[in-house]
């Protein structure tokens, strides 16, 4: 057996984590993001990483190809052919603005109006022909698309969610006319109502397909030159993987990736440490992400806005991006008091201390001068700046104006940040029904193990997991992830009038899709496992609660019990006097890989004994006690099955961690640290 | 970046300050999202028609608001708690004690129509009266003439629906069936009303929770003296905002079609002036009450000219201080001053929004760089009733819609964009068509309908609803038939709302325009009639002349104006080589 590679392509960074699992070794590689095409710095990743190609089995591949292409616009010119009367749901929305406050912006369509032609057909909603599809007219938009010289097309009709036929069909016209496969039906993304959401996601697909399928037979083509034969897979944004062969075809599913690769690791991590409930916290250079995962699940939505006005409903791992990172500047607003963020330095020209041309506050400076990173290693990247420059830029933009010392500047910055970024984490765990402290708190990225205490405590949370290799957690991610495909159809009935025997067709339908689709993939898995979800509400709510549905022969009263206690879990309300309706079925078809050892991640020979990693110690600044000398440990170096109590700062290339004083750390047989957080 | 330095009122640590602040957004936020999850209504889940705050112990003045609620409750919740905290004190049965909620709908006591029905819950903290917990939901029926609410032609509040005096429908925590039962039976599609009202309730009771451990946690003297500072602070930032704008008198207009009963147009002047660090707001000379439904409120008026201040600065924090240096002298004898019985069900979704507009229309002479060109600025309501016998049911179904924003200095305005009091999304027709008895037809840009101007308005929409089954009444109140929102610096007002209901006979078709164009009551639909609607653009910004030939072609090519309509309204010849726009493979 040889080498398991995932690689995760960041903003910044491209990550690898190689596994043989034979011999036990373990690769790593850090290399920078190449964004005209990614695939440089992938292959570069596995130089530096000494993978050998010829003896690799399975590269897992995170990409952010589709995301950049859509937040940059650098998409596919597209042409749409839909329902007559209805070309302009697209660009007309839900009536909305930007912002709650506020009444100016802009916003364009992924498909400009010259290019939305309509058709004659019209189903209703009960799946009836209304007006009969106008295949002439359909030939003739396509070809009227073709000569426009748009690259993918969408055929979006209304109602096609409860009767395809006629998008069916006009697929099978266009494709006549069409000169490549890039045509998206929107029922073939997902089976749900709602037609300017359904409408742009496939719009979305259509506007990637083109972008991703370059991509991908780009790096297949430069990997087999190089020798590799076997597995390309690529992560989806449901957190699942799926084969580079068929990837293009559900580009969308792509979106988002990088985040659900996170949150899969971190569910690895912890189903290994035995914590099943965590809530996962990133924290990078310019935003944070969020996850939650219960009973060793991800969470997953498929409720996505990935900008203003563009919706993405296919299924994926419920990550909320809270505007905090490293670069948040802070600054003293006209009412005189401290604020951090949602200004961000990013990462150019960055926190000052990177030396870029930053000049103002950052959470990342005010890090750096409380000591909890060490100012040699960072500044010494780039001698333009000095500790001093760091501490004139806060005294002046904090310390001064609220006549305070320019470490209780500094401290203050990191006091207010965090106490904003708890509130949003709260914010997150409530809106999906969670109490915080019924969690730990899983710290990754590069900044998420400075601010994980001082968070947990905050939340009332009290356990933290910090990962063996935090600054690579995505890449890890990719070299866990199992096969995925994710189905949903809308069923919208009460359960009064649900027709027997309904729930568990669909539920089949889907099961036989999931399994076809793994048949394609082609990839060996161990065995196949199957999920089902219902989202469910009262009538005449518009809410929906997602209750897991274990049996698909699951009958009416069965399904009326299981949403009636997720209701009651959820708001302590019960309404027996409401009836309960249906309304879409999930089914998720996972094909489970073989279960990878993670215990090398971490250096071969670790210490001896705690006292053994130390490589030396500083001043660390702590919110209760201020200044304190404190022991800086080489994290790699930390025993397996080690104990130690705060303060103590643990150092390793891809990050830095706090530990804050009276806290105490357990170090695992996986190398990851599970911190006891005591109340203030 | 040198800062003015700030003269702190009380002696709190300034970094606990914005911990405390921060700690009470978070305690509306909860009770925002609790509400808005477990709430029935989809206006309220949905469209987000809600709003929850904490208000002060004695004075009733606004400490925190949700950042999730509706604009237009910016300023009317306060108003509302300080209604009841006033008979509360003067009627002893009405005495808080912990667990009391009470419920008011009254519109002249601090409120805005009958269907925002407010709950508001004394917070005790240790035994003493500490705070007010309040919000307010948009009911989907309150009873009255017409289902929904939106009467386009009562002439008094008894027409509206039900109308609540404070009353306490929680008695230390026990709701009180007798009031529910009275309630229920003056309100249609009752049955689903339950779950508002636990849903509203349980808000509340979130809110004390999370109060009480704030409380808990940094002591309540500490609490109180942050909101006294925070009062202060919202008030500085405030004025640091204003001292941003000239000093000057700036006149503002806007024109309501008609009051629905009289067809006459009513007018509100809007006279701002600007001196030092505060704006002043008159609206002596605006039209005096009407006999129809457009009468607005007094506080309702008020929280349109800050919610429309807040448009204008969208970061400044929300509470009693922020709206201190913004003077409005009362304007009595106005429609803008309602009074009891007049009727005001258009008042929080129409008048609200012209009055905005007329602060609009008055600040963007001064801040041109800041501000706009008028948005559609009506939320469209319409309600469809009737009897669908496939299903053998009655139904009511609500449409409201959204129009074209206007121009700015930094680029067009939107299309469809939301009304300005509002934050709710429109339901998709796929959804409505699964429960109503109608099929529409179209669901179009409303081409043409943006303003003319350097910086275009946005679109409105265009939407024709076919009747398939039964037989049905619509209703609307809808705004801007008569005249379209305001252009600015040269730019041309937006296109004009149009309603039209084609009914097919034996001799051709006939047409039916409302009276008072915008607004009617219980026109009789029949099946295969059909209603369309457009609805208006939002106003241009700049001279039409100056507008960038490329973003002209665009237009053309796009189908939003014709080559003739840039002739005529832009003043510029259309660029060779524009064809007109495609839009059928068909035609």
């Amino acid at each position: 057996m040889g080498w398991i590679v995932g690689i995760d392509v960041g903003g910044t960074f491209t990550d690898l984590i190689g596994i043989e699992p034979q011999l036990g070794r373990v690769a790593l590689a850090k290399v920078p993001t190449t964004l005209d095409n990614q695939a440089f710095g992938v292959l570069a990743a596995l130089e530096k990483g000494g993978i050998a190609l010829d003896q690799t089995d399975m590269i897992v591949h995170g990409t952010t190809t589709t995301t950049n292409a859509l937040l940059e616009r650098k998409v596919a010119k597209i042409g749409l052919i839909t329902t007559k009367g209805f070309r302009d749901s697209l660009e007309l929305g839900r009536r909305t603005r930007p912002q709650a406050y506020g009444l100016t912006g802009s916003f364009e369509p992924l498909v400009p109006r010259q290019w939305r032609l309509e058709v004659p057909e019209r189903m209703d909603a009960d799946g009836d022909v209304v007006i009969a599809l106008d295949e002439a007219a359909v030939r003739q938009a396509a070809e009227q698309l073709k000569a426009a010289g748009c690259e993918a097309l969408v055929i979006h009709f209304l109602h096609s969610y409860i009767n395809p036929s006629h998008e069916k069909r006009a697929l099978q016209i266009a494709a006549e006319v069409w000169p490549n496969r890039y045509i998206t039906a929107g029922h073939q993304l997902l089976s749900e109502y709602r037609e300017y959401e359904r409408g742009t996601t496939a719009c979305v697909n259509a506007s990637v397909q083109p972008v991703l399928h370059r991509y991908i037979e780009r790096l297949n083509g430069e990997l087999k030159g190089k020798g590799f034969g076997r597995d390309l897979l690529v992560m989806q944004g449901n957190g699942g993987t799926i084969a580079a062969g068929i990837v293009s075809e559900a580009a969308v599913n792509t979106v988002m990736s990088g985040p659900a690769s996170g949150v899969m690791a971190a569910a690895y991590t912890a189903r290994a440490a035995g914590l099943p409930n965590v809530i996962t916290y990133d924290m990078g250079g310019t935003s944070s992400d969020v996850g939650l995962i219960q009973d060793g699940v991800p969470q997953v939505s498929s409720e996505l806005e990935l900008e203003y006005a563009m919706p993405i409903h296919v299924p994926m791992v419920d990550v909320h991006t809270i505007g905090a990172g490293g670069g948040s500047i802070a600054f003293i607003n006209e009412a005189g008091m401290l604020q951090v963020g949602p200004e961000s330095a990013g990462a150019r020209p960055g926190p000052i201390c990177y030396g870029r041309g930053g000049t103002r506050p950052t959470i990342t400076d005010a890090n750096l001068v409380l000591g909890r990173l060490n100012p040699e290693g960072l500044l010494a990247v780039d001698s333009k700046v000095s500790l001093q420059d760091v501490k004139t830029a806060i005294d002046r933009d904090v310390g001064q104006p609220l006549g305070i010392g320019t470490d209780e500047a500094a401290a203050a910055i990191l006091r207010i940040a965090n106490d904003k970024m708890a509130g949003a984490i709260r914010m997150v765990s409530l809106s999906r029904g969670h109490d915080p402290r019924d969690f730990a708190l899983f710290a990754f990225g590069g900044a998420g193990p400075l601010h994980a205490a001082a968070l947990a405590r905050e939340l009332g949370i009290p356990k933290l997991l910090i990962p063996a290799r935090p600054g690579i957690t995505n890449a890890l991610g990719c070299v866990v992830a199992d096969l995925r495909h994710d189905y949903v159809k809308t069923v919208n009935k009460p359960l009064s009038v649900l027709e027997d025997g309904l729930v568990a067709k669909v539920l089949a339908d889907q099961i036989a899709e999931g399994r076809a689709t793994l048949a394609r993939d082609g990839v060996e898995v161990e065995e196949v496992q199957v999920l089902h979800s219902a989202d469910m509400q009262f009538q005449g709510q518009s809410h929906l609660l997602t209750v897991a549905v274990g049996d698909p022969n699951i009958g009416r009263d069965a399904l009326q019990k299981a949403f009636e206690a997720a209701y009651w879990q959820r708001f302590e309300v019960e309404l027996p006097e409401i009836r309960a309706v249906l309304v879409n079925l999930h089914t998720a078809v996972i094909g489970r890989r073989p279960r990878l050892s993670l215990d090398r991640l971490l250096a071969a020979e670790p210490a001896k004994d705690v006292a053994g990693a130390k490589k030396g110690s500083r001043k660390v600044w702590y919110d209760a006690g201020g200044w304190q000398e404190t022991p800086v440990y080489d994290r790699e170096r930390l025993p397996r099955g080690a104990d130690f109590t705060g303060p103590a700062i643990l150092e390793q290339l891809d990050t830095t961690v706090v530990i804050d004083p009276g806290n105490r750390v357990h170090v695992d047989t996986l190398g990851n640290l599970i911190v006891a957080v005591t109340a203030e | 970046m040198a800062k003015k330095p700030i003269d702190p009122v009380t002696p709190i640590d300034p970094v606990t300050l914005v911990v405390i602040q921060n700690g009470l957004q978070q305690v509306c936020n909860e009770m925002d999202l609790a509400f808005c999850r477990a709430a029935f209504s989809p206006v309220i889940s949905e469209a987000l028609d809600r709003s929850d705050g904490i208000y002060h112990g004695e004075t009733g003045e606004l400490i925190a608001q949700g950042e999730l609620g509706l604009p237009v409750f910016v300023g009317t919740m306060q108003f509302s708690t300080q209604a009841v905290i006033e008979r509360a004190r003067n009627t002893p049965m009405l005495k808080p004690r912990p667990g009391d909620v009470y419920i008011v709908n009254d519109p002249y006591l601090g409120g805005t129509h009958l269907m925002d029905v407010r709950f508001v819950k004394p917070f005790f903290y240790r035994g003493r009266l500490f705070s007010w917990l309040s919000n307010t939901g948009h009911w989907p029926d309150i009873g009255g003439m017409v289902p929904g609410g939106f009467s386009a032609n009562a002439t008094e509040v008894e027409q509206e629906g039900l109308r609540l005096p404070p009353v306490k429908l929680y008695k230390e925590g026990v709701l009180d069936q007798e009031i529910l039962s009275i309630i229920l039976s003056n309100i249609r599609i009752a049955d689903q009303r339950i779950g508002d009202i636990k849903a509203q309730a349980a808000a509340l009771t979130i809110g004390e929770k999370r109060l009480t451990a704030l409380l808990d946690r940094y002591g309540a003297d500490v609490v109180e003296q942050a909101i006294e500072e925070l009062k202060q602070r919202a008030s500085q930032q405030m004025r640091a905002r204003i001292r941003t704008i000239p000093d000057g008198v700036y006149q503002g207009e806007a024109v309501v079609d008609s009051d629905g009963v009289v067809d006459e147009p009513l007018l509100i002047r809007m006279k701002v002036t600007k001196t030092g660090e505060e704006l002043h707001f008159d609206m002596t000379g605006s039209s005096p009450p009407c006999r129809g439904p457009m009468n607005s409120v007094i506080a309702t008026t008020y929280s349109s000219i800050y919610l429309a201040v807040k448009h204008i600065f969208p970061d400044v924090p929300i509470n009693a201080g922020t709206f201190e240096p913004l003077k409005i002298t009362d304007p009595h004898g106005t429609f803008l001053y309602a009074k009891y019985p007049r009727p005001v069900s258009g008042c929080a979704a129409e008048v609200s929004q012209r009055i905005a507009e007329a602060v609009f229309n008055a600040l963007v002479q001064a801040m041109p760089d800041r501000l706009f060109a008028a948005p559609a600025g009506t939320s469209g309501n319409l309600a469809l009733g009737g009897y669908d016998p496939k299903r053998d049911r009655s139904y009511v179904m609500y449409v409201i819609s959204g129009g074209g924003y206007g121009g700015w200095h930094g680029g067009d305005g939107i299309s469809n964009g939301c009304s300005t009091i509002g934050i709710s999304k429109t339901t998709p027709i796929e959804v409505m068509e699964q429960y109503y008895p109608v099929l529409f037809e179209e669901y179009s840009l409303h081409e043409g309908s943006g303003g003319a101007g350097q910086h275009r308005g946005g679109f409105g929409v265009n939407y024709t609803i076919r009747l398939r089954r039964g037989e049905a009444r619509a209703s609307m109140v809808m705004d801007h038939g008569r005249t379209g929102p305001r252009g600015v610096l040269g730019g041309e007002d937006g296109g004009l709302n149009t309603v039209a209901i084609e009914t097919a006979q034996p001799d051709g078709t006939r047409i039916y325009v409302p009276p008072h164009l915008s607004k009617d009551q219980d026109i009789e639909i029949r099946v295969g009639d059909r209603l369309r609607v457009s609805t208006p653009g939002g106003g241009g910004y700049g001279d039409p002349a100056k507008r960038d030939p490329a973003e002209i072609a665009r237009d053309i090519e796009r189908g939003y104006y014709t080559p003739e309509q840039v002739r005529a309204r832009f003043g510029v010849a259309p660029p060779k080589g524009t064809s007109g726009p495609v839009k059928s493979a068909a035609e």
